[in-house]
């Protein structure tokens, strides 16, 4: 279902065709970034710390060198030290520790060998000798006075800096009279939440294939986000110019984040050199789990003021992230999440510290959903107390456009009264609660980025196009350019071929991170697409004889008066004599990226004996601005909304008291399965964004942040009991249960 | 060369329909084979450990994970891949319908899926969403939800129940 605003008649724009990459993927032809092998390849396996923080005093490879098989061995002797101001330091000391072990997991030296099981034996028989430090576990920890330092290269961002600190960063949002707000409130609740570790759980682990030539040149195939910054990070993490790197892009199966970072590329460069061999390194799923990219911990404190007629007057909290092992702007970004209600006063601060764990990495709308878990619990408390309708109190309090953000500059057209509504009037709102179940409302939002993108667009000599871009298509994104140049061009949809090209084949384009691709690099299509009509314009001109102005373009043809209208195929027919190739590239850094906004509504059974949440029915709403194809918007949506679900009820890292993770698997980290879910019902909200020329929003981050309230929420009318810590797993249900 | 002799087993099967023949080492799994041996490298390794279900294939008509079998335990048994599920360019509805119902994002779980699917299908034509979902419990999708894989085996169901009907 979609409510739309009026908006113009698309012919292509809001179809749902079959995604041109889907056939590959269906008959298993697709090649991720593990499918490709090379003639002579060796294959690499990585030497990981089993503690949590130490000092490495030696590292002894001679004997693994010696070990049947082996081709090269490395560690970060074989990469150049990067100092403080290099903005990749964290980055090459995360793939190759330095001196210092950070957690466990952390690599220490790699082997390129014959086979696996060789590379792996070898691994087995290099020597450490590490003296153990402190190890530091938790933000409470990490934050304490006189905590052991996580990391001695840490230093506080945004204050005054004396030093080596546990603390990433320490910020805070102020506006109106906090006190006055809260010493006139009618109503004031104030809670504390914690979660935990989570990872993104791609299915796909992180893996790449390098083959170094005799020029001194990397050519690296590897799954990502976003091959310009594989490319970007190998070249600095070695030192090179970024001209001696080629990234070509593999299919990614999936990243929601946690592949907008490298781990493996420069170690199988440097494997590569050594031993003049092409090199894969494949992550296990172990690997993944301990030493890629969890989101953080968090805990938060909030308390918010209301009148007895419902209106929210002040906020204030706290927000604090366990950041893992190096500096990271979780904090920053938290409290900059606030920001869906009006609230006249406020008062946030939030910290962000360090933990001997991996270094956390982004996770669909990164810190937002830790915040969002916290203030929409303490929400629905207020609207439970005022014995108010969820709805009816969020919708009084809701932002609209012109309302200040935290960060105080105001929302730009914003759709989030749209989808409350929507929820409001959906049939799941208005059918009744099933018997013994009950019904949660939350809400979330992602501010989403622009940032730099390119498109290349050729026109065929018979008509068809191929539409060329540098983001990586994550969850459909090749459909969605296809169907903008389509719109533009007016041509059918099928005879555009959207590629996504290497770093030497198409200009430099961002990380696909913050929804950006459909949004940026839609728009750097459509502006390709737009140049490359006014030429039509004018090659017709020529085949026509009539002046450039003369003539217009209508539904993929050029006419002008008096004469027989002008298909493109006619023109790209003619292109040799009117002037040569077809094809045109448009670079931009976008801005203007609206806010995407979500509303959800759960219906869930708690057994009170097992502790055990059954969700019965869940239908999201999300402000799409305008859906280029609706399935993959409502993927999105259902998509983040079940990992959602996932990080509410079940997921978590658990640690043993040395920092190991105790649950390093997909049996004992659980994500969601089908039988744990019913159907997840969408509603499409359409409020286009004015800075895009289809009015597009990124839909892909929103999607995560409301149901761990949403799930709290329905708990809360079930039990009777307000659930403050991630996940709401049997036995924490239990035990509040007993408390009751 | 390598000092230490490993000896590997002859191995002849059939995979999608042809009788294949393969070398493999006592300790290398079936998807190991199939992807390093064959080059059929459809069936995915998400994780090794027989849970998240991307390297599902049939063998003799049952599903398996490819990662927790040995290559030399496939010797005379029968085995399809998401390589087979299509005759000839015919898709197979399930694919046509995991198409036309966006029932893939990445793409990555998607052989699985399909190769679980079809087993189910196979077993039972009109199966509930229930069986459906169970059926498919082995199978891990971190980016649909699995709303819309649902909704496209049961599509592929109801197609395949009016083809042979």
């Amino acid at each position: 279902m979609t409510v739309t605003e009026d908006r113009p008649n698309y012919k292509w724009v809001g179809t749902r065709p079959i995604r041109p990459d889907g056939y590959d993927k269906v008959v298993g032809k697709a090649r991720f970034a593990a499918d490709l092998n090379l003639p002579g390849q060796l294959h690499a396996a990585i030497l990981r710390s089993p503690h949590g923080h130490a000092r490495v005093l030696s590292i002894d490879t001679t004997a693994a060198e010696a070990m049947p098989g082996v081709k090269a061995v490395v560690t970060s002797a074989d990469f150049p030290e990067l100092d403080a101001s290099n903005p990749e330091r964290d980055v090459a000391e995360n793939l190759m520790a330095r001196g210092v072990v950070l957690y466990v997991g952390h690599a220490l030296a790699a082997v390129a060998a014959s086979t696996k099981a060789e590379a792996a034996a070898a691994v087995a028989a290099i020597e450490v000798e590490y003296e153990l430090l402190p190890v530091v576990l938790s933000l409470d920890e990490s934050m304490a006075e006189g905590a052991p330092l996580v990391n001695e290269h840490n230093v506080t961002m945004f204050v005054e800096s004396d030093g080596p600190s546990n603390l990433a960063t320490v910020n805070a949002l102020e506006r109106g009279d906090v006190d006055a707000a809260f010493e006139a409130a009618d109503l004031v609740v104030e809670r504390e939440f914690e979660t935990a570790w989570v990872h993104q759980g791609y299915i796909e682990p992180h893996a790449c294939v390098v083959d170094v030539g005799l020029d001194g040149k990397a050519d690296i195939w590897a799954s990502s986000q976003g091959h310009f910054r594989v490319r970007s990070q190998t070249a600095a993490v070695l030192g090179w110019d970024t001209a001696r790197v080629k990234v070509t892009p593999a299919e990614i199966g999936g990243g929601f984040g946690g592949k907008t970072t490298i781990y493996l590329e420069p170690v199988a460069v440097r494997l590569s050199e050594k031993s003049g061999r092409p090199v894969k390194i494949v992550m296990s799923r172990e690997e993944v789990l301990r030493a890629t990219g969890p989101a953080p911990a968090s805990k938060a404190r909030v308390r918010i003021a209301a009148t007895n007629d419902g209106e929210l007057t002040a906020i204030e909290g706290w927000l604090g992230y366990a950041v893992g092992c190096t500096n990271d702007m979780a904090g920053f970004i938290g409290a900059m999440s606030v920001a869906s209600y009006k609230f006249p006063n406020l008062k946030l601060e939030a910290t962000a510290s360090l933990t001997n764990t991996p270094k956390s990495a982004a996770y669909r709308a990164p810190s937002a959903p830790q915040a969002a878990f916290a203030i929409e619990s303490v929400i629905d408390e207020i609207a439970q107390q005022l014995d108010m309708d969820p709805i009816e109190l969020r919708l009084k309090n809701a932002v609209v456009e012109g309302d200040p953000t935290a960060m105080g500059m105001p929302h730009p057209r914003i759709g989030f009264v749209e989808c409350l509504e929507a929820i409001r009037e959906s049939d799941h709102y208005r059918s009744p609660v099933p018997e013994g179940a009950a019904r949660g409302i939350g809400t979330g939002f992602w501010f989403n980025i622009g940032e730099q993108s390119s498109a290349t667009v050729n026109l065929n000599e018979d008509g068809t196009a191929t539409v060329i871009t540098g983001s990586p298509d994550i969850g459909g994104s090749r459909a969605s350019m296809a169907l903008m140049a389509a719109e533009e061009l007016g041509i059918d949809v099928h005879r555009i071929t959207p590629v996504v090209a290497d770093t030497e084949s198409v200009g430099f384009t961002d990380v696909t991170e913050g929804s950006r691709a459909t949004f940026a690099t839609g728009m750097a299509v459509v502006n390709a697409c737009r140049e490359l009509i006014d030429e039509l314009k004018a090659r017709a001109a020529t085949i026509l004889g009539v002046d450039a102005d003369a003539v217009d373009w209508l539904d993929g043809e050029a006419v002008a008066d008096g004469k027989d209208p002008l298909s493109l195929a006619a023109i790209t027919a003619k292109a040799k004599g009117t002037g040569g190739p077809l094809t045109v590239t448009a670079s931009l850094n976008a801005g203007g990226a609206g806010p995407s906004f979500a509303v959800h509504c759960c219906d869930l059974a708690v057994d009170e004996e097992t502790g055990q949440v059954t969700i019965l029915g869940y239908t999201a709403a999300q402000d799409a601005g305008t859906a280029i194809h609706p399935s993959y918007v409502e993927g999105q949506m259902q998509g983040g909304t079940v990992q959602g679900i996932g990080w509410a009820l079940n997921e978590e890292y658990i640690y043993d008291d040395e920092g190991s993770m105790e649950n390093a698997s997909f049996l004992d980290y659980r994500v969601p399965v089908a039988s744990d879910l019913p159907m997840i019902g969408t509603i499409i909200v359409e409020v286009p964004n004015p800075a895009h020329p289809y009015g597009v929003r990124g839909v892909g981050e929103t999607g995560i942040v409301p149901p761990m309230a949403t799930i709290a929420n329905a708990i809360s009318r079930a039990t009777s009991v307000r659930m403050t810590s991630l996940p709401m797993s049997p036995p924490k249900i239990l035990a509040a249960l007993d408390d009751r | 060369m390598s000092s230490m002799k490993r000896s590997r087993t002859h191995v002849t099967c059939t995979v999608n329909g042809d009788e294949v023949d393969f070398l493999a080492s006592d300790d290398t799994s079936l998807l190991d084979a199939l992807r390093d041996e064959l080059g059929l490298t459809g069936a995915k390794e998400g994780c090794g450990t027989g849970d998240c279900g991307a390297c599902s294939v049939l063998v003799d008509g049952r599903v398996n994970c490819s990662c927790l079998m040995f290559a030399p335990e496939a010797e005379g048994s029968d085995i399809v891949t998401v390589e087979g599920i299509a005759q000839g360019d015919q898709l197979h509805p399930l694919q046509q319908t995991f198409l036309e119902g966006a029932a893939l994002q990445c793409g990555i779980c998607t052989p699985g899926f399909l190769v679980s699917a079809k087993a189910l299908l196979d077993e039972n034509p009109d199966p509930t969403e229930t069986e459906i979902r169970y059926a498919l419990a082995g199978n891990l999708c971190r980016c649909t939800g699995y709303d819309k894989i649902v909704r496209s085996v049961q599509e592929a169901a109801v197609q395949l129940r009016g083809a042979t009907r």
